[in-house]
Parts: structure tokens; C-alpha cells; sequence
């Protein structure tokens, strides 16, 4: 065996290591890299009340509901199979909207409901022009309204 | 392979090719850019901030695509010990670490208006950060070993392990759960409007041509400095 060739096999070894080192530390982090629990995974998780936790999914169409106070709000966000209701008190992101992503910073009340002390919104993958956006108007006009500001 | 890995033909090759790829780099750029910021339209929900995209993604592509390159040059260095491996390596890393920084920079101020933060630590972010980091640990790595004549071994063996932090930064956004979005452009197509598709392709192009041509710069840099140094010596035993 040439030198070379030592070098080329040694060299796929070490490549070859380093990919199964990279999945292996990536599938432990599997569970406690994710950034925010979705609500199926809050359901499993068996997190106390009181914990502070990230909650991320989709806000619900038709379940934000604004309090008389002008400042509380509630909604409810789900991810495919299960949805959690969250209250908050504060000044709403811009692209907090009905059908789009949110992230809150919380944490879990006794009644199970989902308090949160801050909002982040969560933009999904898709970017559509305005005119061609067949998402229903009032969120639309919702949100240049308050881009526009 | 092997016959452009002669310093001398390279050289002859590179300088003709240096102007043509910084021009053609330097006008796709600016053309892009500017039709991207004034001739594409609104987006549904973030308005005209979308059009950070337009730096942004060509930025993240060339920080991530510089990384790899580096990689391949190492391995290339350290089997086939071909000479100009080592110095294309050392050549990509200030550009890719400029870009990574763009990229983080971009990110974060697009992140402020739609997501309603500059900075939140989740995989992707975080990966990306790392990746910022180890370019600089590879410049430091590269440079310290540079008195030595001989371009470094230790620097091109950095280089191959960093390149786990590669597929990572691609795959955080389906692994983990991420503020960030997951991927706009896959194999199997786009969820990106034409309207924005287009012009980016053309910015990617330009931002890619445009690194290409400092790359090749930074390269001829280094072996005319190599050759310096040689004739120095050389004078020096007289």
C-alpha cells in the first residue's frame, strides 16, 4: 500500500467517525435541543405548574379573544393532534396572528392553562406576495395595519 | 485535478479569471439586490422586510458552502498533499467567516420586526453562531502555524472535524424545535413565490461569483507572499 493510500483510508476513517460521532451526539440532544414544547409534547412530558417552559405551535383561527382591558388576551395554540390554551398580558407581536406560528415564554398555571410573559411571533416557510396571500382578509389587514405603524 | 494543482498553471489561469468573476459577481449582486428591494412585491404578513432575504440567504449559503470547501481542501491537503489544497483552505476562511457574520447579522435584524427579538437560542441560531466561532478559531489555528513556511496540518485536520457542525446547522430546524423556520428551498422544490425566487437565485449567483473571485485574490496573494519569502531566504544564505 502506497503512503498515499494509507493517508486516503485514514482519512475515510476519520470522516467516516466523525459523521457517526455527529448523529450519535445529535440523536441524545434529540429531545433536549428543541427550543419550545409543542402542545403534544407538553401533554407527555408531565411538566409542574409553575415551571418556567417555551410553548410553540399555531395560534387557532377564531381563538384569540381580547378582554375589555384592551391588554389581556387568550388563544389557544395546537400543533397537528392536540391544542393548550394561553393567556397573556401585554403588547401582541406584529405578526401575531390567527393560522401563523407563535413561541411563548411561560408557564404552567394549576387549571392547566398556559401563562405567558412573552410572545415571539414564528414565520413559516412559505413567502407569498401580498396580492396572491389567500390567507382571509381581516388577518391581512390586520397585519399591514400594524406593519405600517 | 492533479493538473490544475500545479502553483504555476494555476497562476496563469487565476489572473485572467479574477476580473471576470468580481465584475460579473459585482453586477449580479447590485442588479439583484436592487430589484429585489425595489421591484418585488410586499409579503402577506412581513411586509418589506422580506427583503433582507435577498443578503441574507446568499450569506448563509456561502458561509456554510465555505466551511465545506475548507473541508475538502483539507482533505485533499492531507492525502494528496497537493500544494495549492492548504493554501485554497487558508484562502476561504476570512471570506466564509465575513459571510457567516453577515448571515448572523441579517438574521438578527430581521429577526427583531417579524419574530419580535434580535437574538433567541435555538438550534439554528445557535449552530450558526458556532459555525461564526470556528471560522475564527481556524484563521487563529492557521495563522499561528503560518511562521513555519509550511501551510499547517493541524489547521486542515480543524478543519475536517468542524465540518460536523455542517449538516447540523442544515438539519436543526427538522430535529429540533426552532424559532427559526425550517427550509424555503429543498430538493424537492420551493415555498418561495417566484417573485422573490428569481431575483434571489440571481443574488445567490452573484454573492457566489463575487466570493469565488476573493478567494482566487487571496489565494494569488498567498503564493506571491510564499514566493517572497523564498527569494528573501535565498538572499539571506548569500
Amino acid at each position: 500500500m502506497k503512503p498515499k493510500h494509507q493517508r486516503l483510508l485514514l482519512a475515510v476513517i476519520a470522516v467516516f467517525a466523525l459523521i457517526g460521532a455527529g448523529l450519535i451526539a445529535a440523536a441524545a440532544l434529540r429531545e433536549e435541543a428543541s427550543y419550545f414544547y409543542t402542545p403534544t409534547t407538553l401533554a407527555s412530558a408531565n411538566v409542574a405548574p409553575g415551571k418556567a417552559i417555551r410553548l410553540g405551535g399555531m395560534v387557532q383561527k377564531g381563538s384569540i379573544v381580547r378582554a375589555a382591558d384592551g391588554v389581556s388576551i387568550t388563544f389557544t395554540v395546537q400543533d397537528k393532534d392536540r391544542s393548550q390554551k394561553v393567556a397573556y398580558r401585554g403588547i401582541t407581536p406584529d405578526l401575531f396572528v390567527e393560522g401563523s406560528g407563535v413561541v411563548a415564554d411561560g408557564r404552567l398555571g394549576p387549571d392547566r392553562v398556559f401563562v405567558a410573559d412573552s410572545l415571539l411571533a414564528k414565520h413559516d416557510e412559505n413567502y407569498v406576495p401580498k396580492e396572491l396571500a389567500d390567507i382571509d382578509m381581516t388577518s391581512a389587514e390586520h397585519t399591514k395595519d400594524t406593519l405600517s405603524k | 485535478m492533479h493538473r490544475f494543482a500545479n502553483p504555476a498553471r494555476f497562476l496563469r489561469i487565476a489572473k485572467p479569471l479574477t476580473p471576470w468573476l468580481l465584475w460579473l459577481g459585482i453586477a449580479l449582486t447590485l442588479g439583484a439586490c436592487l430589484w429585489g428591494v425595489f421591484f418585488t412585491p410586499t409579503e402577506r404578513l412581513m411586509g418589506d422586510t422580506v427583503k433582507i432575504i435577498f443578503v441574507h440567504v446568499p450569506a448563509a449559503w456561502l458561509g456554510m458552502g465555505g466551511w465545506t470547501g475548507i473541508a475538502i481542501a483539507s482533505i485533499v491537503q492531507l492525502v494528496w498533499r497537493h500544494p495549492l489544497a492548504g493554501v485554497s483552505a487558508r484562502a476561504i476562511a476570512v471570506p466564509g467567516a465575513t459571510f457567516a457574520a453577515i448571515c448572523l447579522i441579517t438574521g438578527s435584524i430581521w429577526g427583531r420586526p417579524t419574530w419580535g427579538t434580535w437574538w433567541v437560542w435555538d438550534g439554528r441560531l445557535t449552530s450558526m453562531l458556532v459555525l461564526f466561532f470556528l471560522y475564527l478559531g481556524y484563521i487563529a489555528l492557521s495563522n499561528a502555524s503560518s511562521e513555519k513556511g509550511d501551510t499547517s496540518r493541524v489547521a486542515a485536520v480543524f478543519g475536517i472535524i468542524g465540518a460536523v457542525n455542517i449538516p447540523i446547522i442544515n438539519r436543526s430546524v427538522i430535529w429540533w424545535e426552532s424559532q427559526h423556520q425550517k427550509a424555503s428551498i429543498t430538493l424537492g422544490g420551493s415555498s418561495i413565490d417566484q417573485a422573490y425566487l428569481v431575483p434571489l437565485f440571481v443574488s445567490v449567483a452573484g454573492f457566489s461569483l463575487l466570493f469565488s473571485a476573493l478567494v482566487l485574490m487571496r489565494m494569488r496573494t498567498a503564493l506571491a507572499e510564499m514566493r517572497i519569502e523564498v527569494r528573501m531566504r535565498r538572499m539571506a544564505d548569500y
